[in-house]
């Protein structure tokens, strides 16, 4: 009994402790964002995100998303099933060079792709002739979004993989499952949802990635200018309101996906008490 | 086993053409006879407001005298950051920076002819600003000059010339008045310079950041910035700050420059020099005054004498030997800049 | 000796390999191999003399120890929330969970804004701590919380799947047996989770190491006092000093690589004891 009454209170102490944490480090900033961007009321808000550039670089940050996730995607399966389910020399090295994109300052991921493919980059004069923008072009902030968030979901996939160990893809394996049997049938289920939270981490880092894309973007208006890019040149206009609103757009979008997980985990919970009915 | 494969590669060529597919809306543009042309102008931060208005301007004249419909694209941020981008191959088609220095070094990686500063009048600047002190209403600590910046109860906002062009221009501005100060010599105004950094609170990394500093976040006492800036703080919040002018400042030169290698594969030269040109025209004239930018048209600055106090004593960077010189000695590593922060 | 045979027993070996290695040789490895060139154009001496420059190692000392601080408060932090989500249901949890990624998706520059405004002598938690005399914003504490914010997610979500695959009844079961809580969660919990909380750890301090956007805004950027290491390879990259850029940047990434390999080494090293024991 008495345990419990402490369990109750300590139970209580956490989620406020937790509550307070993220209360001033994450709502009083969003109010901030929020109360920006109805400064100057609701039809100014309105106006400020249907603006024709604001339009522009929501369509490019949503691509520059798209692509980002399926890469993430693939990637972070591919990679986790070689460093999870084999054992071979230089895993370890191959395993932080992964996690190399997500730790690397954003300054120097842009400026990387700048010495690439930049002007004194050896691949300039061939992209160059063949009439190929990378650099200071949409293919240029696609490919720097991609790297940033490269190693989302095999991230989250890793531990749950290498906690699990590889019992039962072995067993399966020695009775005959192929590799795409055995991935989808016994791999799969278990880091489905490390793998959908990869997929809304990356998608989330994608849509606000800001340092690097900021370097080789060239903050052509209407053409290479992400939304957080056309954020901050909103705000370097003096246009508080407006460049409020616009951030609020990306705060809209991560609800979204908050919306989309839980609609998911409400899916696969029915299926599996309907399951669980269908057994009984 | 198949299935596999296939789910992957398709996987692969989707996100390929993803990629790809974003990349294929760019090429319409090349075409120069066409009824459209594209210039894209790689700007500063302060001139935003000026380049909107004079766009609209420029593009209704040019449909007028040749039929052709342009859509001029700006880009703006740091001056530094943007001669950067452009050397590293940002297609701009013409550079309207806020120092020689930059456009300089757009020069240097070959992207313009050397002689670009005698191509157009005036040293290539249409308008020109110069460098100005605001303070918060009532001038609560008596800020009067440069003299003032260096009082230990005085706290200064002015961005990094390291990273920040117009910083240069406020730097060499105060360096000027202390050279006047001491006669000269040199040792005393570097001394001057260190005292006056050491009061200042905020360094930011741009010039719209030191002004949000200032104004917003309610930093400093004093602001150092361009005169264009200060007016236009004063045009949103006027009954909050003052402007001073100091008893010397500097003539900030901001040069505009085709660059060549651009238009000649763009096929945009004629257009882009004609935007050029034009800003030297009465009615562009006009729209810089008015966005607080001194013209260079000294009939247009004198109608507008109120905004534009003719009697302040500017230097110009040509008296400090020129910007290669400047650059060198000041602001490059280990330079008297750094030497002030040792 | 088992881990040896699974090579074989598994198929696919070939093709998620073949297609891990070739993304990162492209993607990754390919890119960051120009730094080391550009790098390699100075010669030995001109390197030192960039990194050991009063400036620049002080540089280094503000983003290590800031970076450390926030991470720190972020693996506590961090392993409160994602315990808090896992195992407590309460109003709100929801929302609560849905917020850990708006720092990804705010763009940094507006994460600095906001922050900023929050946290000067004026604003309204800032105005909390200057009553005490301390100055948040314009000094090292405003780097702190910048990239406090900036790395919450990641021990969050890294500890969070793997607390949600721990079975419940092990710790029922001691804690049935009368071990305190805290034992518990010492001695049950924890070691599951610290290869997760390792790696959360030092992907956080990797990207407070190298946070750019948030950070210039908060930090009033003087040098020797708040400015960072990415700021001076900024101020390098604007100068066309693009080896100087490098030098500073291929140290900055042999410290974050360093403690990736850190971290992995431990998890893996952690796997291997339990693994001895079952």
């Amino acid at each position: 009994m008495e345990q419990k009454k402490n369990d109750g209170i300590l139970k209580w102490v956490l989620i406020i402790i937790a509550a307070f944490f993220l209360f001033i480090m994450v709502i009083m900033p969003l109010g901030m964002v929020v109360a920006g961007s109805f400064a100057m009321g609701f039809k100014y808000y309105i106006a400020s995100i249907t603006d024709k550039y604001t339009l522009k670089a929501l369509s490019l940050t949503l691509r520059a998303t798209i692509a980002s996730v399926i890469c993430t995607s693939v990637f972070g399966l591919m990679a986790a099933w070689a460093v999870t389910r084999y054992s071979f020399p230089g895993k370890k090295i191959i395993k932080s060079i992964i996690d190399i994109p997500v730790t690397i300052s954003p300054v120097i991921c842009g400026m990387i792709f700048l010495l690439l493919f930049g002007r004194q980059g050896f691949i300039y004069p061939l992209l160059d002739k063949v009439g190929i923008d990378v650099i200071f072009a949409v293919p240029g902030i696609i490919i720097v979004t991609v790297f940033v968030t490269l190693p989302m979901v095999f991230r989250e996939i890793v531990p749950v993989l290498e906690a699990r160990g590889t019992e039962e893809e072995e067993a399966a394996a020695m009775m005959g499952a192929s590799g795409w049997t055995i991935f989808t049938k016994i791999t799969f289920p278990s880091i489905k949802w490390p793998f959908i939270y990869g997929m809304i981490l990356s998608a989330s880092r994608a849509m606000g990635e800001f340092g690097a894309v900021s370097v080789i973007s060239g903050h052509l208006r209407g053409l290479t200018n992400t939304l957080p890019l056309h954020v901050e040149i909103l705000f370097n206009e003096f246009n508080t309101t407006e460049a409020f609103a616009v951030a609020s757009i990306l705060v809209m979008l991560s609800i979204a996906l908050l919306i989309l997980r839980l609609v998911l985990q409400y899916v696969s919970k029915r299926k599996i008490s309907r399951m669980q009915k269908a057994t009984a | 086993m198949k299935k596999r494969l296939l789910t992957v590669l398709s996987f692969i060529l989707l996100s390929a053409v993803i990629i790809t597919g974003c990349g294929l809306n760019r090429d319409a543009e090349g075409n120069t006879t066409a009824k459209r042309v594209t210039l894209i102008n790689v700007s500063y931060d302060p001139t935003r407001e000026l380049y909107e208005a004079y766009n609209s301007y420029f593009e209704k004249k040019w449909k007028k005298e040749t039929g052709q419909t342009v859509e001029v694209i700006q880009s703006h941020g740091g001056s530094g950051k943007q001669a950067l981008e452009v050397a590293n191959g940002l297609k701009a088609d013409v550079v309207t920076l806020a120092l020689a220095a930059d456009t300089n070094s757009v020069a240097r990686s070959g992207l313009i002819a050397s002689d670009w500063q005698s191509r157009l009048p005036d040293n290539s600047c249409p308008y020109y600003s110069t460098i100005v002190l605001l303070v918060r209403k009532g001038n609560p600590k008596n800020i009067k000059d440069w003299d003032d910046l260096t009082r230990s109860d005085v706290s200064v906002v002015t961005p990094n010339p390291k990273t920040s062009g117009g910083a240069r221009w406020n730097y060499l501005a105060a360096y000027a008045y202390a050279l006047k100060k001491y006669d000269n010599d040199e040792s005393f105004a570097i001394e001057f310079m260190r005292k006056l950094y050491r009061n200042v609170s905020v360094l930011d990394s741009g010039a719209r950041a030191s002004t949000t500093s200032f104004t917003e976040n309610g930093q400093g006492d004093v602001l150092i910035c361009w005169e264009n800036e200060a007016y236009l703080t004063l045009q949103n919040d006027g009954k909050d700050y003052e402007l001073i002018y100091p008893s010397v400042s500097i003539k900030a030169e901001t040069p505009v420059s085709v660059v060549d290698s651009v238009v000649k594969s763009h096929g945009t030269r004629k257009v882009a020099e004609a935007y050029l040109k034009d800003l030297y025209e009465k009615e562009a004239q006009e729209i810089c005054a008015k966005n607080y930018y001194r013209p260079s048209d000294t009939a247009v600055l004198k109608e507008h004498s109120k905004q534009f106090p003719t009697d302040l004593e500017m230097v110009t960077i040509d008296d400090f030997g020129g910007w290669d010189k400047v650059t060198k000695k000041h602001f490059a590593d280990g330079g008297i800049f750094d030497q002030i922060y040792e | 000796m088992e881990r040896s045979t699974s090579k074989k027993i598994i198929p696919g070996f070939g093709l998620t390999f073949g297609i891990t290695v070739a993304i990162l040789g492209l993607l990754v490895i390919l890119p960051l191999s120009y730094i080391v060139i550009y790098t390699l154009k100075l010669s030995p001496k001109e390197f030192f003399g960039v990194i050991f420059t009063r400036r620049v190692l002080t540089s280094f000392w503000i983003s290590i120890s800031t970076a450390f601080i926030a991470m720190l408060i972020n693996t506590v932090m961090g392993i409160l929330i994602a315990f808090v989500l896992v195992r407590y249901d309460f109003p709100g949890k929801k929302l609560m969970d849905g917020l850990i990624e708006i720092p990804f998706a705010l763009p940094t520059a507006v994460a600095g804004i906001s922050l900023t405004a929050l946290y000067r002598e004026n604003g309204a938690l800032g105005r909390f701590f200057h009553h005490f005399g301390i100055p948040v914003a314009y000094s090292r504490f405003g780097i702190v919380i910048a990239l406090t914010f900036v790395s919450i997610p990641y021990v969050i979500r890294s500890v969070q799947p793997v607390l949600q695959n721990l079975d419940p009844s092990i710790e029922e079961a001691a804690s049935s047996m009368g071990a305190s809580r805290f034992k518990t969660f010492r001695k049950v919990i924890f070691p599951e989770i610290e290869p997760a909380v390792f790696s959360g750890a030092a992907l956080a301090f990797g990207r407070c190491l190298g946070e750019y956007g948030s950070v210039v805004f908060i930090a009033g950027n003087m040098p020797y006092k708040t400015e960072i290491v990415p700021l001076i390879i900024m101020s390098k990259l604007q100068e066309f000093s693009y080896s100087e850029a490098s030098a500073i940047a291929f140290v900055m990434l042999i410290i974050s690589f360093l403690i990736l390999m850190i971290s992995n080494i431990v998890a893996s090293h952690n796997i291997k004891i339990k693994g001895g024991v079952s």
